[in-house]
């Protein structure tokens, strides 16, 4: 076997790496702090050169979406990536992409809001992310890395998802991630799709050109007849349902005997993993659950911990509460469920999500 | 082991790609690193600072409030980061610009005139390696052959010529290095 190639890079900087080699086709988008050195590595790296895949600055976030829509429609793996304002931007086009079932791959590396907000991590558009942000009832396949080898790994997690459901799937990030440099392993190369194995691959649905011998495909949102239309809809919710019920993803640490449970997503989670060891150094039997795919949410894996016994659930977030709420309709009323948060960009300490949990449920019994 | 670090100070003082030397040469040694940055608006002449953790396990956390070590760079950094230096742990300073000193009795404190000895050699660029000679005298956490490699991957290749230099700043810094208490 090769030798491992073992890198020091920051989170932003492996998702241009991680897209190149995972034979990404096309890569649209406009700078933002604190996601701009995504597109500034590729142009770097200059995959044009070498794979062949393109490299763009659109004039706006409108326009990077719109070209995912199109890139997309051709069977091709592109992407984006923006930070929260500007997945804002690209809201419209995201419904449009759930709405005509196309997969493709957007980063939000967020940061505070609302409005221009701050360019310091946050975690505050995670219900954007999962419940919408754009127009209509639809779902993103959303991940939520927690370190710089993750983001690497979720790349081509992301874009296999997308393909395999025809959904657009979202990597949800935040400025720590992003930021943050590590050790990471990169994947080899892999070549492109070529344009016959996009054709064969996607041929039943993929505007690739039409051959004799079948209808053409269109690629669109858009159906004025109501009865058609609810058929669409029920299609979209009969495959969120089997994302549901295939694709949750999920860590559990010190789960099996804890009294409390943390649930955490992303840089919280990192974090929260030292609080359940400072909890545990002190005899504390407390968990951290960390939701690898928010949509679809570990809806199950919660209420299992919630019928076994554990006496509280923390949602520990970079935010004013958000995940919590889904933390609730899980445990739905078997244990109390309590929220902490930082926001503005600030984040919180281990020890300061400890005091919190014994504050709000472990004292409070 | 397990070092939490903070270098701290201003913007354009290569407090950035010291932590990134640093991180590098922790790789170079199999450690599991972490390299947080204060980002954004921080530019030259703003504060800026970066979180380094070395360790032999998995790291949990890569944001801390409390540091095994701070090394610190101006005053403004003093005023913030010398009440989160745990106790017992280590101060590192340049004396340049640092209008009140360290007052932590229950910390080592160590000072480092890099600021002058730069000005003294006429090579203020080879600022942030002097004061990481001066870290890795205090603090011997990774092998001197490391820091080499770990220099070498951090810098581009236009400004490997200054390799010598540089390893030449690191020894300087182990020696002007000096314990206050």
């Amino acid at each position: 076997m090769a030798e491992k190639e073992v890198k020091l890079m920051k989170g932003n900087e492996v998702i241009a790496h991680a897209a190149i080699r995972y034979g990404c086709d096309g890569y649209f988008g406009y700078p933002i702090t604190p996601q701009s050195e995504v597109m500034e590595t590729l142009m770097e790296l200059k995959p044009w050169e070498t794979t062949g895949m393109v490299v763009l600055q659109a004039e706006s976030e409108i326009s990077s979406i719109n070209m995912v829509y199109g890139g997309a429609g051709a069977g091709k793996r592109v992407m984006t990536s923006s930070s929260s304002p500007g997945i804002s931007l690209m809201a419209e086009g995201i419904s449009y992409l759930a709405g005509a079932e196309l997969p493709c791959l957007i980063i939000n590396c967020q940061r505070g809001g609302p409005g221009l907000g701050t360019i310091q991590p946050s975690q505050g558009d995670y219900f954007q992310a999962v419940k919408g942000g754009g127009h209509g009832d639809y779902h993103l396949i959303v991940l939520a890395p927690n370190s710089v080898q993750e983001m690497h790994d979720h790349v081509a997690e992301a874009f296999d998802l997308a393909f395999k459901y025809r959904n657009p799937a979202m990597i949800l990030a935040d400025g720590a991630i992003g930021q943050m440099m590590e050790k990471v392993v990169l994947a080899p190369q892999r070549p492109r799709k070529t344009d016959a194995e996009i054709a064969e691959e996607c041929r039943t649905w993929a505007a690739t050109g039409k051959p004799a011998g079948r209808e053409r495909n269109v690629i669109t949102s858009l159906e004025l007849q109501s009865e058609k239309m609810e058929i669409i809809n029920q299609r979209l919710q009969a495959k969120y349902k089997t994302l549901e019920e295939n694709e949750v993803r999920y860590e559990a640490i010190d789960c099996d005997d804890a009294d409390y449970v943390i649930v955490a997503f992303g840089s919280s989670a990192r974090i929260c993993s030292a609080t359940v060891e400072m909890a545990r150094a002190e005899g504390l039997k407390v968990g951290l659950l960390r939701p690898i795919t928010l949509y679809p949410f570990p809806t199950k894996q919660i209420a299992q911990l919630a019928a076994r016994g554990v006496k509280g659930f923390l949602s520990a977030e970079l935010n004013a509460g958000q995940m919590v709420e889904d933390v609730r309709l899980a445990v739905n009323g078997l244990a109390p469920v309590a929220h902490y948060g930082r926001q503005g960009g600030m984040l919180f300490a281990p020890d300061e999500v400890l005091a919190a949990l014994k504050e709000k449920l472990i004292d409070k019994k | 082991m397990k070092e939490t670090l903070i270098i701290a100070g201003f913007g354009g003082q290569g407090v950035l790609s010291m932590g990134k030397i640093l991180a590098y040469s922790g790789v170079m040694q199999d450690f599991e690193v972490t390299w947080m940055p204060s980002y954004g608006p921080e530019m030259r002449g703003g504060t800026a600072n970066v979180t380094v953790i070395l360790s032999d396990r998995k790291i949990s956390s890569p944001i801390a409030h409390e540091f095994d070590t701070a090394v610190i760079l101006n005053q403004q950094s003093m005023e913030k980061f010398e009440p989160m230096v745990k106790p017992g742990g280590v101060l590192i300073y340049d004396t340049n610009g640092i209008t009140r000193h360290p007052v932590r009795e229950d910390i080592s404190v160590y000072a480092i005139d890099a600021t002058a000895e730069c000005a003294r050699m006429g090579q203020a660029k080879l600022f942030n390696t002097m004061i990481l000679g001066g870290y890795l005298k205090v603090c011997p956490v990774v092998e001197m052959e490391n820091v080499m490699i770990g220099l070498k991957k951090s810098l581009p290749e236009r400004a490997w010529k200054m390799l010598p230099a540089n390893e030449e700043a690191i020894r300087r810094g182990g020696e002007i290095i000096r314990k206050i208490r």
